[in-house]
């Protein structure tokens, strides 16, 4: 009762799915396989549908709680159980558990004799009795096709193909079916027509001696998925699709600001660095100074206590850390404390996707606040600028959505045009810097300019770019009349300058001291002036008490002389001359 | 292979009529009509060719499912040639009489 209601519901709602666990390709399948059908797995050989099927059925065992059987027509159990052992895989261990029955089919046409009627029935039972013992909801078969190289009667194999399909349906399993490509078709023995319900595509190919898996969905019945290739990645940790091209333009946009890690570049950039989350190129010829920046950018975030992820394409750790010790980035003792992870490759190493995938494994399992990218040209190796270009712009969108700063340096060759990035993508990203040569009087001098950083106020000067023993300082240059000097003529200009300076300030401080020498000149005199004038009006005034005396002596003369002559007496003469001195005085 | 075993062998098949035992093994799954026009010709082919050498065991997979894994089974009906050995397989109903002695490497009598 309860089957038959469970049934209803499925035919009710979407399609049900299995999903996978394996990391990417439920995502671009909306969420696994399809649950109780049969999936067909093709390409050619040595792509990994064995891979692929096997991780299906010990995902599905471990994570799921969902059984598997793989029935192989190809490896023996054994030699199954010892490939996979190297991923990990403990098939022997899953096998005594209960979670995964390993059939071998041996099929030799050298044995086998063809006398008239026949049917798969065997292969029917023994599926179905390791399917009933395990209670098994997953099922592989890989690969079906072995039956037409071991029996030669195809009308029977075909119609005996077409009821095992019908008969794993019955069984409700969820099934992969691999097959091998075929010339012109998908498969060689034509699966696809058995198999409608989903269809995927594996792809190992090479392009100039460099090898790239690649995975479509051809076809999902009744299903949304995505229908680009997607590169994958099979490494000690089994099987990873990346679905990064399904990416869009809606990640968010942070208005935190960190720093460079070096203050004057803040300076530059409106005073407080770049935003978080933002992408920024630092292109430049050789040798100047862009991997030092991304040192001193890696040692910021670290010295935040944030997690960097350094991916070094030219050079070793040992070398970065012993190069950056030199210019006094100790970046050892973040490596030490698990801040910052180095991953160094080469290039040529493995594909371009392979890289891309690589990254974004990387990406993903250490959760980085910062992605230094050390040098982004040097992938040109692996691909062509235009595969790069979009591989680079798929990077950095994913890493904007997961809000990570992402730093990258690019080498410009030299007489090329420097404000045009090797790979084109300078179109991409938020802030690029541009490191210089400067070559002046003999000397190469490093330069560096902002030449864009969107959503900030930033400065539109060049500056000097100083390596020194305390890491990079950045100096105006000294823009004069003689044009923009650097190094050495700038050293000297400046000590021109300073000596100008110097002259200057001797010259105002004499003026000063001539000044105050007058002053204390101009004082002497007055006080000269002053005395004299006192002289005078005491002079002045002495006469005049004198001349008072005399008026009262000969007015009082005058009085006796009068009393004697007995005569009138007047008074006003002495008032009038009082009158008079005080005036004066004024 | 050395002398002896050369002459060993070669006796062998000169005493193969008188002590070579035929062991066959019938693999069906139920009485299906394909399953018994198999055993009426098999049963025909031997009386025919070995009569009184052999030895007919009739597997059915309905009921011992397990062999189908155990025997490497594929196919309905299989016909195993147990003894004398290397170990021979032919599936169908065996109604091609020829094919059948050529699977089994039993010389017609001419």
């Amino acid at each position: 009762m309860a089957k038959s209601g469970k049934k209803a519901r499925a035919v009710d709602h979407t399609l049900r799915k299995a999903p996978t666990g394996i990391k990417g390709l439920d995502e671009i399948t909306g969420g696994g396989l399809p649950q109780g059908r049969p999936t067909l797995v093709c390409g050619g050989t040595g792509c990994g549908k064995t891979l692929l099927s096997m991780e299906f059925l010990v995902r599905g065992a471990l994570q799921f709680d969902e059984p598997g059987v793989f029935m192989s027509f190809e490896e023996k159990s054994e030699d199954l159980a010892k490939n996979f052992a190297s991923l990990g895989f403990d098939l022997d261990d899953l096998a005594a558990r209960d979670k995964l029955t390993l059939d071998y089919v041996h099929i030799d046409k050298s044995e086998i004799e063809e006398t008239g009627e026949y049917d798969l029935e065997g292969l029917f039972i023994r599926l179905g009795l390791a399917i009933d013992s395990i209670g098994a909801k997953r099922v592989v078969l890989d690969t079906i096709e072995a039956l037409f190289s071991g029996l030669s009667n195809e009308n029977i194999l075909r119609a005996e193909l077409r009821r095992l399909f019908t008969f794993l349906k019955d069984k409700g399993v969820t099934a992969i079916v691999t097959g091998e490509q075929g010339e012109r078709t998908l498969t060689r023995y034509g699966l696809e027509e058995y198999v409608a319900d989903c269809v995927i595509f594996l792809n190992h190919s090479i392009t100039q001696q460099i090898a790239t898996r690649r995975m479509r969905i051809i076809k999902y019945r009744g299903s949304y998925h995505g229908t680009n290739e997607y590169p994958f990645l099979i490494d000690e940790q089994g099987f990873s699709v990346m679905p990064i091209s399904s990416l869009g333009l809606d990640h968010p946009a942070s208005t935190e600001r960190i720093s460079s890690g070096v203050s004057r570049l803040d300076t530059m950039l409106g005073g407080k660095g770049f935003y978080r989350g933002s992408s920024i190129l630092v292109s430049g010829t050789a040798g100047t100074g862009k991997s030092s920046l991304a040192a001193h950018f890696a040692d910021a975030a670290c010295r935040r206590g944030e997690r960097c992820l350094y991916f070094a394409f030219e050079e070793s750790q040992n070398q970065i850390v012993r190069n950056m010790r030199s210019i006094g980035i100790d970046l050892e003792q973040w490596v030490h404390k698990g801040l910052l992870i180095f991953l160094n490759n080469r290039p040529t190493l493995y594909g371009l996707e392979m890289h891309l995938v690589t990254m974004h494994k990387a990406i993903e399992s250490h959760m980085p606040a910062v992605v230094v990218i050390d040098p982004i040209s040097n992938l040109v190796a692996a691909a062509s600028e235009a595969e790069v270009k979009s591989m680079l712009s798929r990077l950095i969108d994913y890493l904007k959505t997961k809000q990570i700063t992402a730093f990258c340096t690019d080498l410009t060759t030299a007489g090329g045009g420097l404000e045009k990035t090797e790979v084109g993508i300078s179109s991409l990203v938020d802030s690029w810097l541009l490191l210089q040569n400067i070559e002046a009087s003999g000397e190469r001098n490093r330069g560096l300019y902002i030449l864009k950083s969107r959503g900030m106020d930033h400065s539109n000067q060049i500056r000097e770019f100083i390596l020194s023993d305390n890491g990079i300082q950045l100096r105006d240059v000294y823009i004069g009349p003689g044009g923009v000097l650097t190094g050495s003529s700038r050293l000297s200009q400046e000590a021109r300058d300073r000596a100008e300076v110097f002259e200057h300030k001797q010259a105002i401080e004499r003026k000063y001291r001539e000044v105050e020498q007058k002053k204390v000149v101009v004082d002497a005199q007055i006080a000269a002036l002053q005395a004299q004038y006192q002289a005078e009006k005491e002079e002045l005034e002495m006469i005049i008490a004198r001349e008072n005396e005399r008026d009262e002596a000969s007015a009082a003369g005058n009085l006796a002389l009068a009393r004697s002559r007995k005569a009138d007496e007047f008074t006003t003469r002495p008032e009038t001359i009082g009158k008079t001195g005080k005036g004066g005085r004024k | 292979m050395t002398a002896s075993q050369k002459k060993k062998t070669a006796e062998a098949q000169q005493s193969e009529p008188v002590e070579e035992k035929w062991m066959l093994r019938l693999y069906v799954a139920g009485q299906t009509p394909k399953s018994i026009t198999a055993f009426t010709n098999l049963k025909k082919i031997c009386e025919e060719h070995l009569a009184g050498r052999y030895q007919i065991e009739v597997v059915d997979l309905l009921i011992n499912p397990k062999l189908a894994k155990d025997d490497q089974i594929l196919a309905l009906p299989t016909l195993v040639r147990k003894l004398p050995e290397p170990i021979k397989k032919i599936i169908g109903d065996l109604s091609n009489t020829e094919r059948v002695l050529v699977g089994l490497d039993v010389r017609p009598i001419s």
